[in-house]
């Protein structure tokens, strides 16, 4: 009996690694718990984001009409008390018809912060431009030449202030924390030890103490009747602040240098601060980039500390804003909501920025 | 300094001096001099300051000295763990803040480290909605200042939550209103004191057990349960202080009564608004410790634990925590130091913590200088023993090299 060819039936085809469904399998359902957890979150999701939806979107109020918002309270949000307050928010209490030279100023200002961020402008010229623009900016806000009218600093406030604090406050930090990062490191007793109780001592109190300091201190400090304006005592506090933690952040980068650079450039004949400046420090402080940006956007919120010695940066701005003013008092939730808003956008781009330019600067170190 | 630079810079190499002890040439001479300089600015700057403070002082007519503290501080506090009122001294007052400060400082850090591992943790799941939402909360809560995130809290416990008379209760055992949270909690008797005792035995217990176990380990290659077994030991103690102690079993609940709650322990909305914003700020930075502690581990590690046929979960608890940690501790232990020293916003919003104490202290007396240096004296302490706990530890931990 000739025997009858039958095939063995084909193997099914194999199980697709890629397409929706293999992503859902693997990424959701991809065993017992992850099943589990991913009917719990959407059941959670459809528990709580429909109210939500509600009271921000559906039943949400866009006119800044605060008879409409009173009727709607508790129910939908009342996003007209920003379409009403973004000005005095944003601005504080600047005189409105000179409200164009804090725009100007800040633009001027996150436009040089940007251009610091991009690595072909890192060059000995980037320092005269910021020392440049620190008077333009003071000249801007505060007035008092070229025709601008005078506006004392107690009228500063919201996103300007905010910006101006965190700003400057880093790049008059940047200095002194390199120079007490080298102190630190450096062989003389002496100055090793002042640098180590600054930074120490600074980086154990908390900023509002240093803020109080700054407030009720500073005049004392001085000689009589000549304490300098609340904001430029803040501003030193924040410096002096800020300096502690840029040197510990300079100290590391300072570190990173093998020590064989020093000790060729000292067999070459270069000075102390002539192997500082060519060899060390150029290597280091590109390092520390990312962390001197981290510690920027640490800065850039702590500055709302401020509000607490009475200055009227963003935070400070919105309660101004709105316990000012009966009608728009109840809605204040929707305006933190709108500076949680700017904060995020600022922070996230700068911790963006960070990131990036770590794996930028990392790319010469990856083999 | 620069003068010596600015002549050298010009001139190229050229053969290095010879050392002059007396010579400006001489690196030790100027080092020296350096030193001397730098000494003399800090105490001319230092007097100059206390010349000048005391001068305004008198031109104001402030008094100094910390005589103030044994007056009455002629002001209330809405909460503290001592018994205080408005008769009592600055000294108690102050006592009160730093009270505390220290109890939501460490009530926040064991909150915010367990959700902050859990959270670092989940940015590892397998799962996509569990990864995104843990990705999600780190970027938001560690972009937004923890002030806002704070006076938010403070909002919502006092605009949104129902008022006091009726209050939303779950189980009839937990109330939440506007005067805060209320909870059971057993009615003190010494029993508990005894249970207490029990567990401090017991920890000394579960100790020496752990040392026998890794010797026999180490002698015989027997596994014996390092975890299970020596918390056992430490529960079994306390129950045993408890039973000594007659086991009392009742619990005092919360009962509305009219305008105040009877019974239970209560937190008030400032106490959980600064909780739950240092809480969830700082947790999103230490999930960003815990997840670079995990991957800092290297990939062979979880490969080869797998080969020698390790589940995933004994990998991750026998091969990458512990290495992990070596890279966690110290970054953790700045994310404790933040969390205390942020926890200074609470004069925001009005928790009574020793720089709310203090301002009060400061406005009613006016000695800033001795408020002040008592708020830093408070966080230095707290710093620097802190630091050197965790240095310790950190030692410990650390790799031993040979």
């Amino acid at each position: 009996m000739a025997a009858v060819f039958t095939p063995i039936p084909a193997r099914p085809a194999p199980v697709r690694t890629s397409g929706v469904a293999a992503w859902l399998r693997s990424n959701l359902f991809a065993n017992n718990a992850s099943t589990v957890a991913t009917l719990l979150i959407l059941a959670a999701a459809l528990w709580v984001v429909p109210p939500l939806a509600n009271w921000a979107i559906v039943h949400a109020v866009l006119r800044p009409d605060a008879d409409a918002c009173q009727a709607a309270r508790g129910i939908g949000a009342c996003w007209g008390v920003i379409a009403e307050k973004w000005r005095f928010i944003i601005f504080g209490r600047y005189p409105f018809e000179s409200q164009w030279r804090p725009e100007v100023a800040t633009i001027l200002l996150l436009g040089l912060l940007v251009v610091s961020c991009i690595r072909s402008f890192w060059k000995p010229w980037l320092a005269v431009i910021w020392v440049a623009v620190v008077p333009v900016f003071f000249l801007l806000m505060g007035g008092g030449y070229l025709g601008l009218d005078k506006v004392p600093t107690d009228l500063w406030g919201g996103l300007p202030l905010t910006v101006m604090l965190a700003t400057f406050g880093i790049a008059f930090a940047f200095p002194l924390a390199v120079l007490v990062a080298l102190g630190r490191r450096s062989n003389l007793p002496a100055i090793r030890s002042l640098c180590i109780v600054y930074v120490e001592l600074i980086r154990g109190v908390p900023l509002i103490s240093v803020l109080f300091m700054a407030s009720f201190l500073f005049p004392l400090f001085l000689p009589v009747g000549k304490s300098p304006d609340v904001l430029i005592r803040v501003l030193v506090g924040i410096t002096l602040f800020a300096g502690a933690y840029l040197a510990e952040i300079v100290r590391g980068g300072l570190q990173a240098i093998p020590a064989g650079q020093v000790e060729a450039a000292r067999t070459l004949g270069m000075s102390y601060w002539q192997t500082q400046r060519k060899i060390v420090l150029p290597q280091a402080l590109a390092l520390v980039v990312p962390g001197i940006m981290n510690s920027f956007i640490a800065i850039f919120k702590d500055t709302s500390l401020v509000t607490i010695v009475s200055l009227y940066e963003l935070t400070g701005a919105l309660s101004l804003a709105l316990n000012s003013d009966a009608n728009w008092r109840p809605f204040k939730i929707e305006g933190y909501l709108f500076i949680v808003l700017v904060y995020f956008i600022f922070c996230f781009a700068m911790s963006r920025y960070s990131l990036w330019i770590e794996r930028r600067l990392g790319a010469s170190r990856q083999r | 300094m620069a003068d010596g630079e600015a002549t050298r810079k010009n001139r190229g190499p050229s053969p290095p001096p010879r050392a002059r002890v007396w010579s400006w040439r001489s690196q030790a001479f100027r080092g020296l001099v350096f030193q001397v300089v730098a000494v003399a600015l800090i105490a001319f700057g230092l007097w100059y300051l206390a010349h000048n403070t005391l001068a305004n002082m008198q031109a104001r007519g402030i008094q100094s000295g910390f005589d103030f503290m044994k007056q009455p501080a002629g002001f209330d506090i809405g909460e503290s763990l001592i018994s205080y009122d408005a008769l009592d001294p600055y000294w108690k007052a102050f006592l009160v803040g730093i009270a505390n400060t220290l109890r939501v400082a460490i009530v926040g850090v064991i909150v915010a480290t367990l959700l902050g591992a859990a959270i670092g943790i989940g940015r590892f799941s397998r799962n996509a909605i569990v990864r995104g939402i843990c990705y999600a909360y780190v970027e938001f809560f560690r972009n937004v200042p923890v002030l806002i995130q704070l006076l938010m809290w403070y909002l919502l416990f006092i605009d949104w939550l129902p008022p006091m008379l009726d209050a939303a209760s779950l189980a009839g055992l937990f109330y939440v209103s506007k005067a805060g949270f209320s909870f059971p909690v057993p009615v003190w008797t010494h029993a508990y004191a005894l249970a207490g005792i029990g567990l401090l035995i017991g920890v000394g217990a579960a100790w020496a057990y752990r040392g026998w176990a890794m010797r026999r380990f180490e002698e015989t290659g027997h596994v014996r349960s390092l975890l299970l077994a020596p918390l056992g030991i430490v529960v079994a103690f306390g129950v045993l202080g408890w039973l000594v102690g007659g086991a009392p079993t009742a619990w005092s609940i919360p009962k509305p009564e009219g305008f105040v709650m009877e019974g239970g322990a209560s937190a008030t909305p400032e106490f959980l608004a600064v909780l739950l914003g240092l809480v969830f700020y700082t947790a999103a930075f230490i999930s960003e410790v815990v997840r670079a502690g995990i991957a800092s581990v290297a990939h062979g590690q979880v490969e080869a634990a797998g080969s020698l046929g390790l589940s995933r979960t004994h990998a991750m608890r026998l091969v990458i925590l512990p290495q992990a940690l070596r890279v966690i501790i110290p970054p953790l232990t700045n994310q404790y130091l933040n969390l205390t020293k942020n926890s200074s916003l609470a004069v925001a919003i009005g928790y009574p913590d020793v720089v709310s104490i203090a301002n009060t202290a400061l406005n009613q007396t006016g000695r800033a200088v001795e408020c002040i240096a008592i708020i830093m004296l408070v966080y230095l302490t707290t710093s620097l023993s802190t630091s050197v706990v965790m240095n310790w530890y950190n030692r410990r931990a650390a790799i031993k090299e040979r």
